[in-house]
């Protein structure tokens, strides 16, 4: 069940509007996660884990800091490690704390093919709800950024959720509430713009004048905002212009869809109207065959 | 051959599609059904209600792409024992050229030389290049046995050409259907396995000619 102390403004495969009597009241928001503060610590994902009950499987260490090496059905959050040469200044160590973005597009959203599956709440927040899900990976094909993860023991996708039950009282998600250098932070998302636009101005004293905000308008912006200090997003495998594939917006689209439901019933239509002018092919048998 | 009191009275009945064909034919047929139902759903919210015919969406997802692939089995299995009948011939193009009128009755069908005529082997070939798409791309798309191997880039291109495939064999099989309910004489010649003298010799004089003799009582 979607949050309903949330206002739901989208469901996936829906034909009807999404109940959203409240809207207006609600603002955006986002969380801001200012990579030049980030020490790596990884209590986010601890944090995390914690809040949301999720025991992942205890891993094999493969010689980094980077442990579980990737998302998955219980990691919504990753601390990612990159050792990268980054122009004059040499040698950089680059944390990227990865999981969903929460576009305001969401490609998931438009991809899924079970009603109600996937929600957006009117504070942007893109949900997914399980009990709905299908199983179909489609999401998987939506998402510009490679977030939604199959669960083997249920078949369901699951993805960080901006613990959107937290947000829903009022309280920061369990990430932002336990960072120790306030390289996360939550709120509303002029605010956090506001925020990024002074980290940005900072890091530019600070002679990163790259420094840069990723708030991609490719995907109508994200609820999940980036300072990058060295402002290019390749060095952070971030895509530079993530978009909501051309293919699945065709395929998933009103057009194709239109298209595909007119075909039927042109297909219906033509017999039937055959049928009644033409009248069918008989053979007399009376006439053994014989051609007229 | 069929007790006589099912046949009209008159010439004996040719042998058109023996036991294995039909079954063969109708066990395609019911697992396109149920395919095409079950596809249907994921399709567009509309018809999401298809999937309570099949227990409901996450168990219609899981059963949607097993019928898939016993569909595709059967479907070339059959398809293998038509494939030399479905040979294209250089009258098939004059056959062709005819049809729009003999569709119409505004003309006489261009006569066959085989068992089928020009617009069943095309509709033959169409279905055999379809189906083949239709099962790679399904594979490709398949969860959890296949998909997560497969790049994310090649996934969307597999569901976009799924889905446009399904549509084109749903107006193939439309017309299939179609053209088998006007034709009168064909159904029972897939339901009983037996065509009447009269129709062989009409629509399909050639082949006619080489079985009457056979099969004549």
């Amino acid at each position: 069940m979607a949050l309903m102390s949330l206002d739901v403004t989208r469901r996936s495969a829906s034909t009807s509007a999404a109940p959203s009597v409240r809207s207006g009241a609600i603002p955006d928001v986002a969380k801001l996660i200012d990579v030049s503060r980030c020490i790596g610590c990884k209590a986010c994902q601890a944090a995390c884990m914690e809040w949301n009950d999720l025991r992942d499987e205890v891993g094999t260490n493969l010689g980094t800091l980077q442990n579980p090496q990737d998302l998955t059905d219980r990691s919504w959050t990753v601390m990612r490690f990159y050792e990268q040469e980054v122009g004059d200044r040499g040698l950089q160590w680059l944390i990227v704390k990865d999981g969903c973005l929460h576009c305001e597009d969401p490609g998931c959203l438009r991809a899924c093919p079970a009603p109600g599956a996937i929600v957006q709440y009117a504070n942007g927040i893109v949900d997914f709800q399980q009990d709905r899900c299908i199983g179909c990976g489609y999401c998987q094909t939506g998402c510009p950024f490679d977030v939604p993860r199959f669960s083997a023991r249920d078949q369901k996708a699951y993805k960080c959720t901006l613990c959107s039950d937290r947000v829903a009282v009022g309280l920061e998600p369990a990430c932002v509430k336990t960072c120790p250098t306030q390289a996360l932070s939550f709120g509303s998302k002029a605010d956090m713009r506001d925020l990024a636009d002074e980290r940005v101005r900072e890091l530019r004293e600070r002679g990163l004048g790259q420094a840069a905000i990723y708030d991609p308008a490719g995907v109508k912006g994200t609820h999940v905002v980036y300072v990058l200090p060295h402002g290019d997003p390749g060095l952070y495998r971030l895509p530079a212009k993530p978009e909501v594939s051309p293919l699945v917006a065709f395929w998933r689209g009103g057009v194709a869809k239109t298209l595909g439901v007119l075909t039927m019933v042109g297909v219906v239509v033509a017999g039937i109207f055959h049928y009644m002018k033409v009248g069918p092919m008989e053979v007399d048998e009376h006439e053994e065959g014989r051609r007229p | 051959m069929r007790p006589m009191e099912n046949v009209p009275a008159g010439p004996a009945l040719l042998t058109r599609y023996t036991h294995a064909e039909r079954l063969t034919h109708w066990a395609v047929a019911v697992a396109y059904v149920a395919l095409f139902l079950s596809g249907l759903a994921m399709f567009h919210p509309f018809f999401y209600w298809t999937s309570a015919l099949f227990g409901g969406g996450p168990f219609m997802r899981v059963i949607h792409p097993f019928l898939g692939a016993t569909f595709a089995v059967l479907f070339y299995a059959y398809a293998l024992r038509l494939v030399r009948d479905n040979l294209l011939v250089p009258s098939d193009r004059r056959w062709l050229a005819g049809m729009f009128r003999y569709m119409n009755k505004k003309g006489a069908e261009i006569p066959v030389e085989g068992k089928y005529n020009a617009g069943q082997k095309l509709m033959y070939w169409s279905m055999v290049v379809v189906i083949a798409l239709l099962l790679v791309t399904g594979l490709l798309m398949w969860r959890p046995y296949f998909a997560p191997g497969v790049p994310i880039p090649l996934r969307r291109l597999a569901n976009a050409i799924h889905a446009a495939m399904a549509f084109v064999m749903f107006v193939g099989i439309g017309i299939h259907v179609y053209a088998a309910y006007w034709t009168k004489g064909s159904i029972r010649a897939m339901t009983r396995g037996t065509v009447t003298r009269a129709w062989a010799r009409f629509h399909h004089p050639g082949w006619y000619a080489k079985v009457a003799g056979k099969d004549a009582p």
